[in-house]
């Protein structure tokens, strides 16, 4: 039996009175890959950043309907505990620059004021570089800043830096757009190793992406969710013709 | 030709067929054949227009040098005479007597410079710090904002006499005239400098950085003391410096307010002398040689120590905005 961790109901996001998600109600199961695709400017990036509470960071970006996490409604709670529980993972790679590889990974707990003993941050940083399949390539070089990596490296300490915080949901915004085909299929393979901790929310625009990492995808257009279903399902037997159209190339 | 086509009274057809017979007519090679020729005369004020520019820009490195060597020529008889002690020496006695000799000496005016130029950059920064925060990053835009902005800037274009009889309608009632005073005003004046230059320094912070900051869950405050300040901190303090600067050679409303007192400070609550209230005060009267000298050698003074603060502000800045 599968269980609900994020549930969107009549979900609307706002810039001023630009209406850009409309009424989006969606399920999404634990421990699932979900993919998040639709042409640019549809409000797939809007609809993530609501997710967390990025939304409203924007001036004059508002929002209403619910968001339940574990059953809670994320609107109703205070931004910071959302965002500790739900990661985000940028389309460009931004580790800070003036932090080591060291700190960067746990750069949550040293921006929110955690202190922690330096076994505990030991052990999370070997850990979360680990789970992205980092560590063995930086394990010798920890204190260099994280700047020095190359993109790929860069992305995937974000990923780790994330994931140190033991988030339940990790959201990435076309996390591999930035990134060489090498780079990118090293992310895509992390996806399978996530996934067996973290619920993962992923949008793409690339739509072999989103066939190899998935479980699910949900189809946006003008800010509407059309369609979202298995992603077989979605590839082979898509009923809307909407979606139809996307997936056969006729727009993008 | 161009007339006819802008006239209101002609339709736009006929207009069309004026702007097609025109086009039509061989007139517009000689026309071109013409502006070809100009092109030669425009390479040629191209020149000119290109070495006033230059001639300017070497007068204005001229002026600034000559500056400088005007201060060292003038200053020469009481250099020649003091030599270093002057720096050192705590007296200044213009007036000799039979008990006390003429001499000058810098150091009451040197100090009273940096001691009140020091305490003033020291009220001011949280001030600045803050209205920097606050217009770069909580509150960039809005009408507060808008209002917040205007009036810091209003600050720095506010005649400095206005400040002096500020100070003295307000400020000398309750603290007297002090050091302390003209650091209270000097603190007002230059929060302008080092806010709107950390104002727009927190504006380059890339929003990516702030985004992820965010992301792991952090506060606005978090993300200004941890993200932002780090990342613009040599920034804010070329903008400390650079209103270090403005205070050291502020004049007029430091000499209202001063006390104008010759003799070395004991506190910040005692009446003091500046270099440049020294000069504005002393300059106008002075007719003996040596005494108009030492004046000069307080400006030359001034001088070095306004410019190599500037130049280190500055030297901060270039650095920082080519990262
Ligand atoms: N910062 C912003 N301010 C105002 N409007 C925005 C902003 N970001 C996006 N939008 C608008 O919201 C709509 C959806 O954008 P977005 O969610 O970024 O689309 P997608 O990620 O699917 O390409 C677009 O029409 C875009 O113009
Ligand atoms: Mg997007």
């Amino acid at each position: 039996m599968e269980s609900t961790i994020i549930k969107s109901v009549g979900y609307n996001a706002y810039f001023g009175d630009n209406h850009v998600v409309k009424n989006v109600n969606m399920e999404i199961a634990r421990n699932k890959a979900i993919a998040v695709m639709g042409p640019s400017g549809c409000g797939k990036t809007t609809f993530l950043r609501g997710i967390n509470r990025m939304h409203e960071l924007i001036p004059g970006a508002t929002a209403n309907g619910q968001i339940l996490l574990d059953g809670e409604d994320v609107l109703e709670m205070h931004p910071i505990f959302v965002r500790l529980k739900i990661g985000m993972v940028f389309q460009r790679p931004n580790p800070f620059p003036n932090l080591s590889i060291y700190d960067n990974v746990i750069a949550g707990y040293l921006l929110n004021g955690i202190k922690l003993p330096k076994s505990e941050k030991d052990i999370i940083v070997e850990k979360s570089l680990t789970k992205v399949a980092l560590w063995n390539e930086v394990k010798d070089s920890l204190v260099k800043k994280g700047s020095f990596l190359s993109g790929g490296q860069q992305q995937r300490l974000c990923i780790a830096r994330a994931v140190a915080m033991e988030p339940e949901v990790l959201l990435f915004d076309e996390p591999t757009s930035a990134l060489d085909p090498i780079s990118t299929s090293t992310v895509e393979d992390l996806f399978h190793e996530l996934k067996r901790n973290y619920t993962l929310i992923i949008v793409t625009h690339n739509m072999q992406q989103a066939a190899r990492v998935s479980d699910l995808t949900a189809f946006f257009y003008m800010g509407e969710l059309v369609e979202y279903d298995d992603t077989k399902v979605m590839f082979t037997n898509p009923k809307d013709t909407r979606t139809q159209n996307y997936i056969t190339g006729r727009f993008s | 030709m161009n007339s006819s086509i802008d006239n209101p009274l002609i339709t736009r057809s006929e207009n069309l067929e004026r702007v097609i017979n025109y086009n039509a007519k061989s007139e517009v090679s000689v026309k071109t054949k013409n502006s070809i020729k100009r092109s030669h005369r425009q390479i040629k004020t191209e020149v000119v227009f290109r070495r006033t520019l230059s001639v300017i820009g070497w007068l204005m490195i001229a002026l600034v040098i000559g500056i400088l060597l005007t201060l060292i020529w003038q200053s020469m008889p009481s250099i020649k005479k003091y030599g270093f002690s002057y720096v050192w020496t705590q007296v200044w006695n213009p007036t000799a007597s039979v008990v006390n000799p003429e001499v000058f000496g810098a150091l009451p005016f040197l100090f009273g410079t940096l001691l009140t130029s020091f305490l003033a950059l020291l009220i001011s920064i949280p001030f600045s710090l803050a209205v920097a925060i606050f217009l770069g990053e909580y509150y960039p835009e809005g009408w507060f904002s808008n209002l917040l902005m205007n009036t810091v800037e209003l600050i720095a274009s506010i005649p400095s006499v206005i400040y002096g009889f500020w100070g003295l309608a307000v400020i000398i009632p309750i603290l007297g005239k002090s050091i302390m005073t003209s650091s209270l005003i000097l603190a007002v004046m230059i929060i302008p400098y080092a806010a709107s230059l950390g104002r727009s320094m927190i504006r380059m912070v890339p929003a990516n950085l702030k985004e992820a900051a965010y992301s792991l869950g952090s506060t606005r405050y978090e993300v200004i003391r941890s993200v932002i300040i780090p990342y613009v901190k040599s920034g804010l303090f070329a903008g400390v410096l650079l209103s270090l600067g403005r205070a050291l050679g502020e004049t007029m409303a430091v000499t209202m307010v001063i006390g104008n007192n010759n003799s070395f400070p004991k506190s910040i609550f005692s009446t003091g002398n500046t270099l440049a209230s020294m000069i504005a005060l002393e300059l106008p009267e002075a007719t003996d040689d040596t005494h108009i000298s030492a004046l000069v050698e307080l400006g030359l003074i001034l001088f070095v120590v306004t410019v190599v603060i500037n130049l280190i502000g500055r030297k901060i800045i270039s650095r920082y905005s080519n990262v």
